[in-house]
């Protein structure tokens, strides 16, 4: 039998001038036929899709790598990891292993947090809803409380009279770093004057004790300067605080917010080219906290509550091609099995997609939706994909943040979650729902059966 | 000595390459090869004669960078770069975190640092000036329309809508605010610049930076005719001491290595010049400075080998630019070429 | 079956690059798009248009039949291919 010429699908292209040229349109370096050594349609055979896939090895290298940074360029570091990034328990007990705390902004995550066996004194309790009940467990269990607002602070003036015991708390301080928009929905403002009289409060009670002042000035900053800002405005507070009360603060807390390498819909060119290092985010926050000499005793610990920028490229998403579509203009369209019911962030993130198989070379602009019988279920307006054939795989990738946290229940189940471990084993660390799983919170009024 | 040269999409809203190409050209000194490296297969510097001796498409930095090294790569195997110049804005952050990369294929390059450009970026330009006592608009960024809507009660209209790279438009009002707001942000994405309009007369001033914080050239222009884009279409240069003061101010605190356009307006109101904006590359008027006197683009090549380059004293006030339109007439066979092939 | 006509004023050249003279309009086609556009320049029906790649490429029936099928579509919608 004589040899065939490799076959290619037919493909043509109109040429429009100012459109990616075809020597631009091949976007999709390779395939991503596996994840650390793991073939995807071995783990969907196994598992099932769509299917999350966490890296344990990873999640310790961001870690080590973010703490190795900020160690090299400021004497005294603790992290805290940010619950409502990723609050599996696998996740969270990797963190805590490695050293960090617990930064938690409900009730519900403070209980997670304690369940895990992190103590009182290593959670952070931030966030604007603190139940006075889950108030009174964070004073007892002398963990750190972040006041948000004032009707919180009158709050903890009152339990702390009434329960005789004190508590340990800091300030949110919201500020004018130069970036917009500005984030002063949260905390105390420092340049009216508002944070300032928090504190005056605070130290004029003999039950609350002044620890550590925190910021957060935002999410996904691109600006790595802005850092510096922030940090010089929280040293000099710091230093106003060691004038007046003569109180040497424990910890700096400066929050979270920096960039991961997703690209956010808005943006022109994509993260990789844009977004800056952590180490660039580290030398703004260190230059800003050691170029205002600290007066006080002792140099105060540097908090960090990072979560996007160490989960983020930990975890993929695989999903199965359901069907292929041309839309009434002729643009190609993909159908899968995950939509924006799982992939919460392709609200605001243009997210890297790969085929798990080798596919042809050519590609064609493509809409890819889930599987939600709603227009919003959409992934991405249109990137250059090759064609894929039903029941194929693809794979999302730095989708660790947020999305198994804020992922939703709508007309499916969630997937399940497994984690490929140091040792090369597979793990499963959150079971697929089920029908039962749902019921079990439903009931049924007896007058209606 | 082989030089590759982006942007030779000298249309209406022209980019710097055919400038830049010819002055480097014009230097005696020049032996060698110019290639050109084009997005687009009708972009004019590739039909001009004498211009380039080859040209290559080029994906767009946005399609991802491994996939842009790639190219370059390929190309630099069949050309020998020795040398890139990239002109346009947008590819700038590609090519500078390629920077490495490109040296170690043998490929030099003359760039500002990222932290340099980000600097100058639009969106900071207003903290430099104020941290080195430079007169500049007042800004704000606004990433949505709620943003928009809610700007400080002291901006009075007219105002100036900036896109992040490029595009400006003046508004007077709120609805036609929204309006460019939401056009600009379309093409050029987040965040939009909100600008306090400043009346008077336009000035620029195209420098080079050798890196090390001196200023190697500068030639200053008054746009003479401005199309309703807002691009010069005609200007003259003018020796204005106090725009190479500031000039000099910007290379030095910056430690600015490549070139750069700097746009000033000079108010009505208190006769001093603004900084409207810092553009980190040759603008597509650099063929003025050459006639002028002050070769810089030849000069940044020079200094990009490492070579020592005396800062230019001087050069001609009252040499004047007037651009002009002149069809190029080519066959669909050279379309065809660089369209399927990506090469001419 | 069906028979399927490209309009008179369409020049393919061996590169893949489609020059409608009646539109002024550019496309480019890859080579197995080349071989089916040629087919039908030659008034092969679509049967053995498909025939013929099948005995030349390393490719199934099926999917071949979706596959130009699709590039059909396309033809047609920018009125390349007429019927």
């Amino acid at each position: 039998m004589n040899t065939k010429n490799k076959y290619e699908r037919p493909v043509i292209n109109k040429f429009y001038s100012g459109m990616m040229n075809k020597f631009g349109s091949q976007t999709i370096a390779s395939p991503l036929k596996e994840i650390e050594g793991k073939r995807l349609n071995d783990l969907t055979d196994k598992f099932g899709s769509p299917l999350f896939v966490l890296s344990e090895k990873k999640i310790r290298q961001n870690q080590k790598s973010a703490i190795r940074i900020f160690k090299t360029r400021y004497p005294k570091v603790q992290f805290a990891w940010s619950y409502k990034t990723n609050y599996l328990n696998a996740v969270c007990k990797i963190f805590h292993q490695e050293g960090s705390w617990a930064e938690v902004v409900s009730e519900f995550e403070y209980e997670k947090a304690k369940l895990l066996g992190v103590r009182g004194e290593n959670i952070i309790y931030n966030g604007p809803e603190k139940s006075r009940e889950s108030l009174i467990t964070a004073i007892k269990d002398r963990a750190k409380i972040h006041i948000d607002h004032f009707d919180e602070l009158y709050d903890l003036i009152e339990l702390t009279d009434e329960l005789k015991l004190k508590a340990r708390v800091a300030i949110r301080v919201n500020m004018d770093v130069g970036i917009f928009p500005k984030w002063d929905r949260f905390g105390f403002n420092f340049e009216n004057g508002e944070a300032h009289q928090a504190i005056r409060r605070i130290t004029a009670q003999k039950n609350l004790e002044l620890i550590g002042l925190h910021t957060h000035i935002g999410t996904y900053i691109t600006y790595a300067e802005s850092y510096k800002v922030a940090a010089s405005k929280l040293m000099n507070l710091a230093n106003w605080i060691y004038d007046e009360y003569k109180i040497t603060i424990d910890y700096i807390d400066m929050g979270g917010g920096f960039a991961s390498l997703n690209t956010l819909k808005g943006q022109y060119l994509p993260a990789e080219q844009t977004v800056p290092s952590l180490d660039q985010y580290a030398d703004a926050i260190a230059n800003g906290l050691l170029e205002v000499r600290y007066k006080g005793e002792e140099l105060p610990t540097l908090y960090l509550e990072t979560g996007r920028a160490l989960i983020d490229d930990a975890a993929y998403l695989i999903s199965t091609v359901i069907a292929n579509k041309r839309l009434s203009d002729g643009t190609r369209a993909l159908i899968i099995d995950a939509g924006i019911n799982f992939l919460f962030t392709s609200f605001w993130y243009k997210h890297k997609i790969s085929q798990a198989t080798e596919a042809d070379a050519h590609t064609e602009n493509t809409a890819i939706y889930g599987p939600l019988c709603m227009n919003i279920d959409c992934i991405n307006e249109g990137m250059n994909f090759p064609a894929m054939k039903k029941g194929e795989k693809i794979v999302m990738e730095y989708v660790g943040a947020y999305n198994m946290t804020q992922w939703l229940q709508f007309i499916k189940m969630r997937p399940n979650i497994i984690m490929i471990m140091n040792d090369g084993s597979i793990e499963l660390v959150r079971k697929a729902e089920t029908l039962n799983y749902l019921l079990e919170q439903e009931l049924l009024p007896l007058k209606l059966t | 000595m082989n030089i590759a040269v982006t942007g030779l999409n000298a249309t209406d809203n022209p980019g710097p390459g055919v400038p830049v190409i010819r002055s480097i050209k014009e230097s005696k000194e020049f032996n060698g090869k110019i290639i050109g490296l084009v997005y687009d297969s009708l972009e004019p510097g590739i039909y001009m004669e004498n211009l380039a001796t080859k040209c290559y498409q080029i994906p767009y930095p946005s399609s991802g960078l491994t996939h842009f090294y790639d190219r370059l790569e390929l190309i630099h195997e069949k050309e020998k770069i020795d040398l890139i110049i990239p002109t346009l804005d947008s590819e700038l952050y590609a090519f500078i975190k390629l920077e490495d990369q490109l040296n170690r294929l043998g490929i030099k390059t003359f760039l500002p640092t990222i932290e340099q450009l980000n600097i100058r970026g639009k969106d900071k330009l207003f903290n430099f000036c104020k941290d080195n006592g430079i007169k500049v608009p007042r800004n704000v960024l606004v990433n949505s329309v709620q943003e928009l809507q809610k700007l400080p009660d002291d901006f009075d209209f007219p105002l100036v809508v900036k896109g992040i790279f490029y595009d400006a438009q003046i508004v007077n009002n709120i609805e036609e605010a929204v309006s460019a707001f939401q056009k600009l942000s379309y093409k050029w994405g987040f965040p939009i610049i909100i600008q306090e309009h400043v009346a008077g007369d336009e000035f620029n001033v195209v420098a080079l930076g050798n890196g090390k914080g001196s200023l190697t050239g500068a030639v200053a222009m008054r746009k003479l005719y401005i199309t309703e884009k807002g691009k010069g279409w005609a200007g003259v240069t003018i020796n204005e001491k106090k725009l190479f003061e500031i000039s000099r101010l910007v290379i030095e605190k910056t430690k600015w290595q490549s070139g750069m356009e700097l746009e000033f307006i000079k108010s009505k109101n208190d006769n001093e010049y603004y900084l409207l904006e810092i553009n980190p590359r040759f603008p597509a008027w650099v063929y003025l400075a050459t006639a002028a006197g002050q070769n810089l683009p030849y000069a940044l090549i020079k200094l990009a080998q490492g070579e020592k380059v005396e800062p230019f004293e001087n050069f001609t006030a009252g040499t004047i630019f007037v651009r002009s339109s002149w069809d190029l007439i080519t066959n669909i066979k050279t379309f065809e070429k660089i369209s399927t092939l990506g090469e001419l | 079956m069906n028979k399927y006509r490209i309009p008179e004023n369409l020049a393919i050249s061996d590169s893949g690059f489609l020059f409608l003279a009646s539109t002024g309009e550019t496309f480019s086609v890859n080579e197995i798009g080349k071989e089916i556009l040629k087919g039908i320049q030659l008034h092969k029906t679509d049967e053995e248009i498909i025939n013929d790649l099948l005995n030349d490429y390393d490719i199934d029936k099926q999917s071949l039949q979706k596959d130009f099928d699709d590039f059909i579509l396309q033809l047609q919608k920018n009125n390349l291919a007429l019927l």
